[in-house]
């Protein structure tokens, strides 16, 4: 990795500068995650008095149950609802924002400050609007015949969590989505109403196909944050239920170890999720270098 | 625009309006309800136009709070919040940008190793390691205090990435020039790095403010003391009992209250915030 | 004010790459020396190990009397300027200036007043409370001398200065560079990839070529009898032209070229001493047809094509000769002219 062309010679300053965040990262990170590998691998009896070594039997028993398979399909749909409709909701107020030169700035302001809402928020703002008893929403799908209590109907619970956490992503996806357009060479748009391409062509031809770095970026960004940055929503909201229909897999390693106290199958939940973080990491890196090459 | 289409320009502002609307409607809604009487929210639709109870609301709020559901005054939340954001914004940019300077300006020997440290950080979000961190927070005997709440959030590897990135593309011949000068390396850090690297500094400072106010799994963790309750837990604890008693007004009058001072760090600082929140997760 | 003795200087970097492959050189005291050669070719490295930003592998480093191999840059009283001028650009131009006196605690009223005096010198006076952002390339590249000044070093180096500077004010400021050292005195070591800058700057110059030293000497000497065909094709514009010999025997007059030592194979020539008129001396005749006719102003150059060779040859004449692209001309060359190179070791012959 890369220093600068010449360097100090201080022998032991750079550890003195490193010393803070070594620190906080050893005691609050590696040795914590160190030890959820370790009792990943235990079995503590009833009243914590004997530790045993178990091997896989944590994992074995983990991927056996049938409602983690259930928080792992639920994630996975979750996952792929809020990517899909704030990413295509945000691309299609930043294609917007992106053709009003004048008053880009002013749309700008008024659609990026749902990113300073803290996710138990959002939940709440949207729970309230979807109130079974006052809310307004629940009152005009009447209108139409739909009987709306995200407390009885999982599917109902699910399409709550996921505008909730849609809505408070969109200000992200919009700004890197507008950051691309921008970036778009404005000859190559030029050239291509000269072609005599109709702008709804020159968007799916042109301007597409050059985001789809920042697509690609945001698909990753957008996933991790609805694996893990979404339990506030998720205990504001339908704290996992009606009957286990919204539990992530996060929302299950909490309920499982903070709750359940069931250290053992928490910490191998805790591994796997680990695992998957790392995927998406590697996946992001490796994607981040490709395009810094291109 | 390349061309003029009046139709298109139309339905574009159509679109953003919409979209504007739709993104600050239950925003509206949650303030309008702050507004009204509890007895409005018993049975009937939510009111849509402001009520008259918003001095009554709020002073109730922001003064003694909710004792029935255990909530503390929202000023105290409040206050615990700041602390908190402040505390996780400073620390985060503080220690990044030492470590980014000892990673690019030094040679030394475990530098590589300093480096993936940090790095693995990334993969080590609080949500997988909840319960051993949990126990050494509680064995540090730092639960219920701001150390507690704010420390194991503080290491950085995006802060430190970012720094590392920006310190980069800094002219060699800066250092090299304050050499022959004279200054050391803790002399060019404070006279000249820290100055030209101002921008970034505060671009990553409202980033991480945001970033602090908005936690609540870990507060949720290790505050069990109502003292150290920041608001965005604070609400949480008013949702849990607004289900028997349905005060949605003072819910929702504790809710506005959270959201004003981030979304006015956005607001106010909105170039700034930009350039955070682009450059960090590059 | 000192001189610098390089002895056997080297710099290896990881993977034992040599950029700098011994290099023995004296510079007196308030001597100008250039270094001067083609990109990668260490003149840089060589500067910088100078200065105290590269470490030195092997050799011996004197300021004065002085062993600096292992002394911080600001210990070798030495002040540098760089290529992009690297000013601080949140600092005035006055605190730019005095910010390497305050390092090394001078009084207010002395800084005040050496940073007042370099000002004056460099014409920056109006400047100094501005950043510099706020000044043009030229004003940045003074401000960027006025920080070296305003220390009184016992040498300075240059890295380059002038090359981010446009065409005109490159000339001007190496006219101003040249006066300001002659006047101050200072030893001076300046580095550049420009044989015209170093021709017209150096009291010597040091032609390096894959960190090594092809040859030093007065701008003059190493024009009239360059030591190695690099020297040659590198200073000097257009470039010197190299003939084979064995061309040139064919041409009629080899008795002339009888006297020419042995190992020659190659014979360089000037584009200047190709003329279009026979001289009064003893002299060559080659005939060549004329492919581009460049006319400059006071001079034209003539690229043509030997005849019975492939070879592509430059010649310069003064103002604009009464000649046509096509035709074939006859060129004279005198005896003295021609400079014989060995090609297999490169080198000069006699």
């Amino acid at each position: 990795m890369q220093t600068k062309r010449s360097t100090y010679q201080n022998r032991w300053l750079p550890y003195l500068l490193l010393a803070p965040q070594l620190a906080i990262t050893l005691v609050f990170f590696i040795w914590p995650a160190s030890q959820a590998v370790k009792s990943s691998f235990e079995r503590t009896d009833a009243f914590g008095f004997n530790t045993s070594f178990v091997g896989l039997a944590n994992y074995a028993r983990v991927l056996a149950d049938p409602s983690y398979l259930n928080a792992l399909g639920r994630t996975a749909i979750f996952a792929i609802s809020v990517t899909a409709l704030s990413m295509s909701l945000a691309l299609l107020l930043a294609v917007c924002v992106n053709r009003v030169l004048k008053s880009a700035r002013f749309y700008t302001t008024l659609l990026v400050w749902p990113y300073a809402v803290a996710p138990v928020v959002a939940g709440v703002l949207w729970w309230f609007l979807f109130n079974p008893t006052i809310g307004l929403l629940p009152h005009i799908l009447d209108w139409f015949g739909i009987h709306w209590n995200h407390r009885v109907s999982g599917t109902q619970a699910m399409i709550l969590i996921t505008i909730a956490a849609a809505w408070k992503q969109i200000s992200y996806n919009f700004l890197f989505f507008l950051a691309g357009l921008q970036s778009v060479p404005h000859s190559l748009i030029e050239a291509a109403a000269i072609d005599g391409a109709t702008p709804f062509k020159r968007f799916w031809t042109i301007v597409f196909p050059l985001l789809s770095p920042t697509t690609f970026f945001l698909m990753i960004i957008n996933i991790n944050y609805v694996m893990f940055d979404t339990f506030g929503v998720i205990d504001a909201t339908t704290a996992g239920g009606p009957g286990q229909a919204t539990m992530t897999l996060v929302y299950k390693v909490y309920t499982d170890g903070v709750a359940g106290l069931n250290i053992g199958s928490s910490s191998a939940q805790s591994v796997i999720l680990m695992a998957i973080v790392i995927l998406l990491t590697f996946i992001q890196f490796r994607y981040v270098e490709r395009r810094v090459n291109y | 625009m390349v061309e003029n289409r009046p139709l298109l320009t139309f339905l574009t502002h159509l679109i953003l309006i919409l979209g504007v609307l739709v993104v600050a409607f239950p925003v509206y809604v949650a303030f309008i309800a702050s507004t009204h009487e509890p007895g409005e929210f018993v049975r009937g639709v939510m009111p849509l136009l402001p009520g008259d109870n918003f001095w009554a609301t709020y002073s109730q709020m922001l003064g003694d709070g909710w004792q029935v559901a255990g909530a503390p005054p929202v000023w105290l939340m409040l206050g615990n919040s700041t602390i908190m954001a402040l505390t996780i914004a400073i620390g985060k940019v503080a220690i990044s940008i030492l470590s980014a300077f000892a990673i690019v300006y030094f040679r030394f020997r475990f530098r590589l190793l300093a480096f993936w440290i940090i790095f693995i950080t990334l993969m080590l979000p609080v949500e997988v390691r909840i319960i051993p961190t949990y126990a050494v927070v509680a064995d540090l005997g730092m639960l219920n205090s701001y150390a507690g709440l704010t420390l194991p959030l503080i290491a950085s590897a995006t802060a430190t990435f970012l720094f590392r990135q920006f310190f980069m593309t800094v002219p060699e011949e800066l250092m090299e020039a304050s050499r022959v000068d004279g200054a050391g390396p803790m002399k060019f850090f404070k006279d000249i790095l820290l100055p030209v690297s101002i921008t970034n500094i505060a671009a990553l400072f409202v980033i991480m403010f945001i970033y602090g106010w908005v936690q609540y799994l870990w507060p949720l963790l290790v505050t069990t003391d109502e003292d150290f309750y920041t608001i965005v837990l604070g609400i949480k604890r008013l949702m849990a009992s607004s289900d028997r008693v349905p005060a949605w007004n003072l819910v929702m009058a504790t809710v506005t209250l959270a959201m004003v001072p981030p979304v006015l760090v956005v607001l106010l600082m909105q170039k700034l915030f930009v350039k955070g929140l682009t450059e960090t997760e590059k | 004010m000192a001189s610098i003795t390089l002895e056997g200087l080297k710099k290896t970097y990881a993977g034992n790459v040599q950029a700098v492959k011994g290099i023995d050189l004296a510079i007196e005291d308030g001597e100008f020396v250039v270094l001067v050669g083609p990109s990668g070719c260490g003149k840089s490295t060589l500067l910088r190990m100078v200065a105290g930003l590269e470490t030195i592998s092997e050799g011996t480093l004197k300021i004065g009397e002085r062993v600096v191999n292992g002394l911080e840059p600001a210990d070798r009283d030495i002040a540098m300027v760089f290529q992009n001028y690297a000013l601080y650009p949140h600092m005035t131009v006055y605190n730019n200036l005095a910010y390497g006196l305050k390092n090394r605690g001078f009084k207010k009223p002395e800084i005040e007043a050496r940073v007042r005096n370099a000002a004056k010198m460099l014409e920056i006076e109006e400047f100094l409370i501005r950043k510099p952002r706020q000044l043009s390339g030229g004003q940045r590249q003074r401000v960027a001398m006025g920080r070296a000044l305003v220390r009184e070093p016992a040498a300075f180096l240059f890295d380059e200065p002038l090359s981010n500077l446009d065409a005109k004010l490159r000339v001007q400021m190496r006219v101003e560079i040249r006066k300001l050292q002659r006047r101050l005195k200072t030893t001076s070591l300046y580095v550049t990839h420009d044989q015209l800058e170093a021709m017209t700057l150096g009291d010597r110059l040091v032609v390096l070529n894959a960190g090594q030293i092809e040859q030093v000497g007065t701008p003059m000497e190493i024009y009239a009898r360059p030591a190695s065909m690099f020297v040659a094709s590198f200073i000097g514009s257009p470039s010197m032209n190299m003939v084979p010999l064995a061309y040139l025997k064919t041409q009629g007059q080899s008795t002339l070229l009888d006297d020419l030592p042995p190992d020659t194979d190659t014979v360089g020539i000037r584009p200047d001493d190709l003329r279009l008129t026979p001289p009064e001396a003893i002299h060559l005749t080659v005939e060549a047809t004329l492919e581009l006719y460049e006319a400059a102003g006071a001079e034209s150059h003539l690229y043509v094509q030997l005849i019975g060779s492939k070879q592509p040859t430059v010649i310069r004449v003064s103002g604009q000769p009464p000649v046509k692209e096509g035709e074939t001309l006859r060129f004279y060359v005198t005896r003295q002219a021609l400079h014989p190179f060995d090609s297999a070791s490169g080198k000069r012959t006699d």
